[in-house]
């Protein structure tokens, strides 16, 4: 069983049950939502080497999500876990640029037209 | 028994309206559902599909409307939770009530101040740490209300009109001061930090009340109390689609015009015959009513497509819109990273 050490908070808790691999492995994520969950899950199901990625909120009023990756073969499961927050970043930062660079053509757009 | 291909394309881009449900709303090209298709994530290819068209920016009214064309659900409704709720802004979290002998209750008084708007920019401020009860510089915006309701000695004898009889008595926002704390008169000016809106009325007095009152703004997320959310709304909306299965003219080509939005339909007239086209389905609000027809529900197909979200974003006047949709974009990426960094931290150890 991994937990963070020392920090009094952990943002990250990992679950796994007794006997198995490291590919099947529940990570408890604190402080998190759908917003997150939802889109963690979409780049991770992504990834072909996945068996099977879910997760749930345990319980409304506890802002807790359990996150299940099940890889196929021998991968363990922080693999997937770690690719799926690269892309997530990946994406966030190629649509920030994206959309920064939109915005200024079209403010200059505005200005020459009033000009 | 594979499905024809334009059947599969349609599956896996379009959602179709039908005339009891919506089908085929969930995504489903993850890798191996599709024989002959690779749904593998691909930096590449999702940037070479990706695009951000503006369509339109008010400075006055603070609203932005713009397409995100080419990216999933789940991580559009992701920038629109956070817009909603994890953006930080600065709203009034304490009142001192030194004095308040006014009609309006110290708790419903203090409810109004919290939910006025404060421009102030979040990002050159810090979060209050937990257990500070005195706030610093850093972290605090002071503002003082301090107004006394008192008869007008020039009003005419029999005039009834409050504004005439009475001096001070509507106590609007321009009214609160902002009291510098520390090294704060260096950094701001008074035009940096007020209430978004000078007009918004906060309590009504007559002669003798008045109000005493010291406030202190914080910085905190719409997630803690909706005072803190930046936006008045946020929300998306998917591109309708509208085709014609068959041509439909005369008559029931006005019928179908009137069934939709306006501007969705136009009658073009060829060799004499009206016939009716689709002139612009985005201004279609999706209301299916021209499936409760039976002579024109199986000649139009309603569709709307996966991947193309018309963003609307509203700002309550603290940031600009697109300074808002920036903002909400880094905070998902840090949100990662904090992710990222726990791993990390814990597979050194």
């Amino acid at each position: 069983m991994a937990t963070e050490e020392g920090e009094k908070k952990h943002a990250l808790e990992v679950v796994q049950a007794e006997g198995s691999d490291d590919s099947c492995v529940t990570f408890v994520l604190h402080d998190e939502d759908h917003t997150l969950g939802n889109s963690l899950r979409y780049m991770i199901m992504k990834n072909p080497e996945v068996e099977f990625c879910g997760y749930s909120n345990t319980h409304p009023s506890e802002t807790k999500v359990n996150f299940r990756i099940q890889t196929r073969g021998e991968l363990p499961a922080v693999e997937p876990f770690r690719k799926g927050l690269n892309d997530l970043s990946g994406v966030c930062q190629h649509v920030l640029n994206t959309f920064e660079t939109s915005m200024k053509t079209y403010k200059e757009q505005k200005e020459e037209a009033m000009d | 028994m594979a499905a024809p291909k334009s059947n599969v394309e349609e599956i896996r881009n379009r959602v179709i309206l039908g005339e009891y449900g919506v089908r085929n709303v969930h995504t489903t090209d993850f890798p191996g559902n599709y024989r002959g298709y690779d749904d593998t994530w691909d930096q590449k290819k999702f940037e070479e599909n990706f695009r951000v068209d503006i369509i339109e920016m008010d400075e006055s009214t603070g609203t932005l409307e713009f397409d995100m064309v080419g990216i999933d659900a789940a991580i559009a409704n992701a920038f629109r939770r956070i817009l909603l709720a994890e953006v930080p802004t600065m709203a009034v979290e304490k009142v001192f009530i030194y004095n308040n002998t006014s009609i309006v209750q110290d708790e419903i008084l203090a409810h109004r101040l919290g939910l006025i708007p404060i421009k102030a920019d979040p990002r050159l401020f810090e979060y209050r740490s937990a257990g500070d009860e005195e706030g610093t510089e850093i972290d605090t915006i002071q503002f003082q209300l301090n107004i006394k309701c008192s008869r007008n000695p020039r009003a005419t004898k029999d005039s009834t009109d409050p504004s005439e009889l009475y001096l001070n008595h509507m106590v609007y926002t321009k009214h609160m001061k902002w009291i510098p704390i520390g090294n704060q008169a260096d950094l701001f000016s008074e035009a940096d930090i007020c209430p978004v809106h000078d007009d918004i009325l906060i309590a009504k007095l007559r002669p003798g009340q008045e109000l005493d009152i010291v406030m202190h703004c914080v910085k905190g997320i719409g997630q803690d109390h909706a005072k803190f959310s930046p936006v008045a709304t946020a929300s998306y909306r998917l591109l309708p689609e509208i085709s014609l299965m068959q041509a439909v003219e005369g008559d029931l080509a006005e019928k179908l015009k009137h069934c939709f939005s306006k501007g969705v339909i136009e009658i073009e007239n060829v060799n004499g015959r009206k016939f009716a086209k689709v002139a612009n389905s985005r201004l279609d609000t999706c209301s299916r009513e021209v499936l409760r027809y039976e002579e024109l529900k199986n000649k139009v197909k309603l569709a709307r497509v996966r991947d193309h979200f018309i963003f609307s974003v509203e700002s309550t006047g603290i940031l600009p819109p697109d300074v808002l949709v920036s903002e909400a974009i880094k905070v998902l990426m840090a949100k990662c990273r904090r992710f990222l960094d726990e791993l990390d931290s814990s597979q050194v150890d």
